[in-house]
């Protein structure tokens, strides 16, 4: 279980407790948090679960996925601390972890 | 004006499906989709990927889905009108008049939305100054490539469009390509004849840049890139040229009326009929308890909406229930033979 804290671009924070071997991008849809849409249900193919890491987060997250960086290419406005949600599996080293949600994903 | 007994949105694998049932009852259909091809999410997002859950069919690629279900309507000639979004639905009596953004028109007592997750539009350039360009000079996809002749043309992206793009004007215009990062996702081919290119000073290329801002009164001057520094840059342009991929976007359905929850269209799992009348949903578009959005569950789903189409285009007919191995009835709308 990791606490990852989602913040929507307005800076509403929402602190959620999200299980382990579920994604970033799950834990957000599963507690309704808006800003992420997640449109392909999280196949890579629709970059609609963008979220910028926070700076200190991101050398720290597992590498991206083959083709994640290709389908952040297609994101809105895209940043050097760029993930797909649904690409980051969560476990007990993400506790802590904080994303901030961009101003839309479309 | 073109009249049929229902009419469908989206050529996705759930659309064709219900083509197919709507077919097998002996009803007609035409199907409209936003993209220049058929398919749906199985052509456009995976066409090479193999899918391992279709019923009885142990593994295909989205391609060969499609290909399959295309094959197999086939003996009921339907209408496919490709690269047109359906935007306007009114009731007329026991009918739906719809309107496409092309000017096409439609009367139908039976609308099946099998939208997916939206039509599939071109992602666009996240500044708000570009919209005044819109359609204009700044473009999404080329219909004529003759206007940029002798032109500078600033070109954004980094997949196969842009690059293709990219080398095909260099020809004849001053081209500049710019993408947000120094890996190109295009053709390996294509990324060294950029690079070949850009060596013979036949077009200019900046990595780790992206859009900021366009200028221009009334007409397009220049581009403003800025690097993740915040460092930025002006290009002057006579057209300005975004390939970002699709995106899926509800669009005009969200102005139909209908019930909405999530992006998705509540629906009675009998039919499959929404909150209006004659307007069903089926496949990913469609929400009830325990929806899956799986091709598998959008093949049922479009079995029963075709059922439920049945009543509102032959109200005096009653449906019956028949095999296709032993109806002579379905056979014969199969287009086969009977001794
Ligand atoms: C990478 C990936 C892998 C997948 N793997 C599997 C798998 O293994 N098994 C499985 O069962 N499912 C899989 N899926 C999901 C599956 O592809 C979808 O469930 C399926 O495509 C849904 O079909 P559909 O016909 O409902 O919608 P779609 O395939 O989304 O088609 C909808 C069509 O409607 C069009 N449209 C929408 N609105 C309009 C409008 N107003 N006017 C005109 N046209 C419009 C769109 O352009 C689109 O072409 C996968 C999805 C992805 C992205
Ligand atoms: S949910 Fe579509 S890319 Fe992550």
């Amino acid at each position: 279980m990791a606490k990852i804290t989602y913040i929507e671009h307005g800076g509403q924070k929402h602190e959620i407790d999200v299980a382990n071997g579920l994604t970033v991008m799950e834990g957000a849809v599963q507690n309704d948090i808006p800003g992420i849409d997640a449109d392909c249900g999280g196949s890579m193919a629709c970059a609609t679960c963008h979220v910028y890491v926070k700076e200190d987060w991101f050398p720290k997250l597992p590498n991206k996925e083959n083709g994640e960086d290709d389908m952040l290419d297609q994101a809105y406005e895209p940043k050097a601390n760029s993930r797909l949600s649904c690409q980051i599996t969560v476990s007990d080293e993400l506790n802590g972890l904080v994303v901030h949600l961009p101003e839309k994903q479309v | 004006m073109i009249k049929t007994d229902a009419l469908i949105i989206g050529a996705g694998p759930t659309g064709l499906f219900c083509a197919h049932q709507l077919g097998i009852i002996g009803l007609k259909c035409e199907i409209v989709d936003n993209l220049d091809k058929i398919g749906g999410q199985c052509i456009e997002l995976y066409p090479d990927k193999p899918i391992y859950d279709i019923p009885a069919i142990p593994q295909c690629t989205g391609e060969e889905l499609t290909n399959n279900l295309i094959e197999q309507i086939k003996p009921f000639n339907i209408n496919f009108h490709l690269s047109d979004r359906v935007q306007e639905i009114k009731k007329e009596k026991e009918n739906w008049r719809v309107k496409t953004l092309k000017g096409k028109e439609f009367l139908t007592p039976n609308i099946v939305i099998a939208g997916g997750v939206g039509s599939f539009e071109p992602r666009k350039f996240p500044t708000k100054s570009t919209d005044k360009f819109d359609g204009k000079t700044v473009l999404y996809s080329i219909k004529d490539k003759t206007i940029f002749k002798d032109k500078s043309v600033v070109i954004f992206g980094g997949g196969d469009s842009a690059l293709d793009w990219a080398i095909e004007l260099s020809k004849s215009s001053k081209v500049t390509l710019i993408h947000r990062r120094d890996e190109f996702r295009g053709a390996q081919s294509s990324v060294d004849k950029v690079k070949e290119l850009q060596k013979n000073n036949k077009l200019e290329i900046f990595t780790k840049y992206s859009m900021k801002d366009v200028k221009g009164n009334g007409k397009l001057e220049s581009v403003e890139i800025k690097d993740d520094d915040g460092n930025s840059k002006l290009i002057s342009a006579d057209y300005v040229l975004g390939f970002f991929g699709l995106i899926m976007q509800l669009g005009p359905i969200l102005d139909w009326g209908l019930n909405i929850d999530k992006k998705t269209i509540p629906v009675n799992t009998e039919t499959f009929e929404t909150n209006k009348q004659g307007i069903f949903a089926i496949g990913d578009i469609c929400t009830y308890p325990g929806k899956l959005k799986l091709i598998l569950s959008g093949f049922h789903e479009g079995a029963l909406a075709a059922r439920g189409c049945f009543k509102y285009a032959r109200p005096d007919e009653k449906l019956r229930f028949e095999f296709t191995t032993t109806s002579k009835a379905v056979q014969n709308r199969l287009g086969l033979k009977n001794d």
